[in-house]
């Protein structure tokens, strides 16, 4: 029997260009003066045309699914998988490699792609349905299960801008769960949605896995990820380092995680930017300086980076991400945001964010390290999962009891007041 | 590696065709997809476009619902722009300017005329900024991309044949015949389509690659509009230049003969190639002489088309060229 998917020596390259500022493209505008003022450039510098930087988001990539399984891609951010998806949902090209795909294709990279918010529930259906693959027939045939697993049915000519995102969501799904492919892509749909809707999609996920279709499934909830998959692949920096069953790459791909950030900052790798300036350490310290072990709910921190560089770096710019344990991103502290003007940097330094109070609920925690120099033209260190944290329960609302199920990431102070009539 | 996965998958093959022999007579049919890097210049896929005609379809059907949504006037607005557009000309060109519209009267001459024309610059304007408007759709989901701008065309043919039937109108209120010519309309209509499409999607990719190149989509809409004279005077070289001529001599009889004969020659010259290379033309005035009834231009009607089946080509090479670049630039 032939694989399903076979992938062959598959790699990505991006050329990072660090005139171009906002994202792949160039203007017109920025072409022509690039093109009129390039000889004057070159005869200055002797620059050659355009300072472009390689980045291979997936090296040498190669593995076979067999008719049927269900597999899942796991990795932390920026660890490639998303662009595999892209490249198995031929949305952008590969630079190298070759991939064979035995049947039908079917990608969810997105829930609701292409949902117009001017058109109906039951326009949409068909839209989103036609736009996923589906022909006009299917979907005639399949529209009422459609709706009935979307729960919508007597909103079903109201425009979806009208819809909450909830309800929104459960159409999208509702269409996406009838597509019937023999290989079927998914990157995270499952991360919408309230739990109850959320059980109802793992239900339907288990039932299309279970029906001998071939499924590539990316989510960072290995929860999910080990109920579903039988068998996993993790990736890291663009490349795959396990390929193996779900259990040990997961067993893996948390210890890593944990490794990762014991290591010091000055030896790791898996960093992006020019290196002129790298992070070398990171800890979390209260008020008065001393480093704490966990941070308790609503705790006054720092956050302290040190750092060495090899140059002058003027006007510095410094960003911390805090993501949770599965990379989702929560809140970042960003120099810029603020107007913050830091002085010139040479040598060694360290930087200090203060957060008055942790608006975190108990959970593991991690911090994303970014450094720029003047104007973000140039990434000088950025370093994923710098550090995991944890917070843990501390009664910040005075009440002698800890709040159960907290099913979110944040906890806000508020006030309430009720009036009766 | 390549060999170690390849040495135990016929093992697990033997194992798993033994147990489901009907699920391996089924994959034999399957369609294999293979995915490779493109470069350079890219065939038109015709076969896959084929399947996907129903998703052209429907991107054509929501561009149409939605406009018409959105707006309080709805389709009437597929009449209203031509309309408008037509009693401007007739008040400024018509009585003011007292241009020569021939045996018909000067509304219906002129409505005739931009009839074509406002549905090629609706259709090529629209199709210049779709694929940058669909950035959502073509970073999540594979199809071919042609379909975009091809869809806006589309929904420009729904404008088109609504805003036909202002034209009847006005024909029945003139008292105009129509003659057999009228039969032509769809094949008119044809090659209208494959210009707009031809121009829609070279200004889709350059919008594409450079992003700035939308500002300049109105402003070249406008300046083919004057470019193209069959809109608002009638189509005869002679009589268009004679104009020129004539102010030629009131010129040089009030003196300043050298500097403005030497203008307008210069003028004159370096345009004229372009009007004659102009496709819109000719396809405008045979629009307007099959319509209204009159002698058909077929030697310049098979050089628009010539022209437009180039301009076509290139354009849908050059979109297949950047196409394979879009998701990673948009």
């Amino acid at each position: 029997m032939k694989p399903a998917i076979r992938v062959e020596n598959l790699s990505k390259k991006f050329l990072i260009n660090h005139e171009m500022q906002r994202g792949g493209y160039r203007t017109l505008r920025e072409t022509i003066t690039y093109i009129v003022a390039s000889p004057i450039r070159q005869l200055r510098t002797g620059a050659a045309l355009g300072k472009t930087e390689e980045f291979w988001a997936l090296q040498d990539i190669d593995f076979e699914i067999n008719p049927g399984e269900v597999i899942g891609i796991i990795g932390r951010n920026g660890a490639g998988k998303s662009t595999l998806l892209k490249i198995l949902s031929r949305i952008t090209d590969p630079t190298t490699g070759r991939i064979e795909l035995r049947g039908r294709v079917g990608s969810l990279l997105e829930v609701g792609t292409g949902f117009h918010p001017e058109l109906t529930g039951r326009e949409n259906i068909y839209l989103n349905g036609s736009i996923l693959g589906m022909s006009r027939r299917e979907i005639q045939q399949k529209f009422d299960e459609i709706v009935e697993f979307s729960g919508v049915e007597k909103f079903l000519d109201t425009p979806v801008k009208r819809y909450s995102s909830g309800m929104r969501v459960r159409l999208a799904f509702a269409v996406a769960a009838h597509l019937e492919p023999e290989i079927l892509i998914i990157d995270e749909v499952l991360a919408v949605g309230d739990s109850e809707f959320q059980k109802k999609c793992l239900g339907k996920m288990d039932e299309v896995a279970r029906s001998g279709r071939t499924v590539i499934f990316v989510s960072h909830n290995l929860s999910a990820v080990q109920s579903l998959c039988s068998r996993c692949l993790v990736m890291d920096s663009g490349r795959i380092i396990l390929d193996d069953d779900t259990e040990s790459c997961i067993f893996y791909y948390s210890k890593e995680q944990q490794d990762k950030s014991s290591a010091s900052l000055e030896e790791r790798t898996d960093r992006k930017g020019t290196g002129d300036a790298r992070f070398t350490s990171i800890r979390i310290c209260d008020s008065d300086g001393m480093e704490m072990a966990a941070v308790p709910m609503g705790a006054t921190i720092k956050i302290e980076a040190s750092f060495k560089c090899s140059r002058k770096i003027v006007d510095p710019q410094f960003a911390m991400v805090i993501s949770s344990s599965y990379g989702q991103r929560l809140f970042r502290l960003n120099t810029s945001d603020q107007n913050v003007t830091l002085s010139n940097i040479e040598g060694e330094g360290t930087v200090t964010c203060e957060l008055d109070s942790v608006p975190l609920v108990p959970n593991i925690y991690q911090i994303t390290l970014r450094m720029n120099d003047r104007g973000k033209t140039q990434l000088l260190d950025h370093i994923e999962s710098a550090m995991f944290f944890e917070v843990v329960f501390s009664d910040v609302f005075g009440t002698n009891h800890i709040p159960k199920g907290i099913n979110a990431f944040f906890y806000v102070p508020s006030t309430w007041n009720m009036n009766t009539n | 590696m390549l060999n170690s996965v390849e040495e135990t998958s016929p093992a697990l093959a033997v194992a798993q065709q033994a147990s489901s022999p009907e699920l391996n007579a089924a994959q034999l049919e399957l369609p294999v997809t293979v995915i490779q890097p493109r470069k350079g210049w890219q065939l038109i896929d015709a076969k896959e476009l084929w399947q996907y005609r129903e998703l052209l379809f429907i991107f054509t059907w929501r561009d149409v619902k939605v406009r018409y949504k959105q707006t309080l006037l709805g389709a009437a607005w597929a009449i209203i722009q031509p309309f408008m557009m037509m009693l401007v000309f007739t008040v400024f060109l018509g009585k003011m300017a007292g241009v020569n519209s021939g045996e018909y009267p000067y509304p219906v001459f002129v409505y005739a005329g931009l009839l074509p024309w406002t549905f090629f610059s609706t259709a090529i304007s629209n199709a210049g900024n779709s694929v940058v408007g669909a950035n959502a759709i073509i970073t999540k989901i594979y199809f071919p991309r042609l379909i975009i701008p091809f869809a806006s065309v589309g929904a420009a043919v729904i404008d088109f044949l609504i805003a036909f039937s202002m034209l009847a109108a006005l024909m029945f209120y003139y008292g105009i015949q129509p003659t057999w010519s009228l039969l032509l309309l769809p094949v008119l209509l044809c090659i209208l389509g494959f210009a707009a499409m031809g121009i829609g999607t070279i200004l889709a990719a350059l919008n594409v690659a450079y992003r700035d190149f939308k500002y300049t989509i109105p402003f070249l809409v406008q300046i083919w509009m004057f470019a193209t004279p069959s809109i608002y005077m009638e189509v005869n070289e002679a009589h268009l230049w004679q104009g020129g001529d004539e102010q030629e001599v009131a010129a040089r009889e009030s003196g300043d003969k050298k500097v403005y004969r030497s203008k307008t020659d210069i003028i004159v010259d370096s345009v004229k190639p372009l009007l004659a290379a102009n496709p819109m033309t000719s396809v405008i005035a045979f629009f307007r002489a099959a319509v209204l009834g009159g002698p058909l231009p077929w030697t310049r009607l098979g050089h628009a088309t010539a022209i437009i089946g180039l301009v076509f080509l290139v354009g849908v090479f050059y979109f297949r060229r950047i196409e394979s670049r879009f998701a990673d630039i948009i």
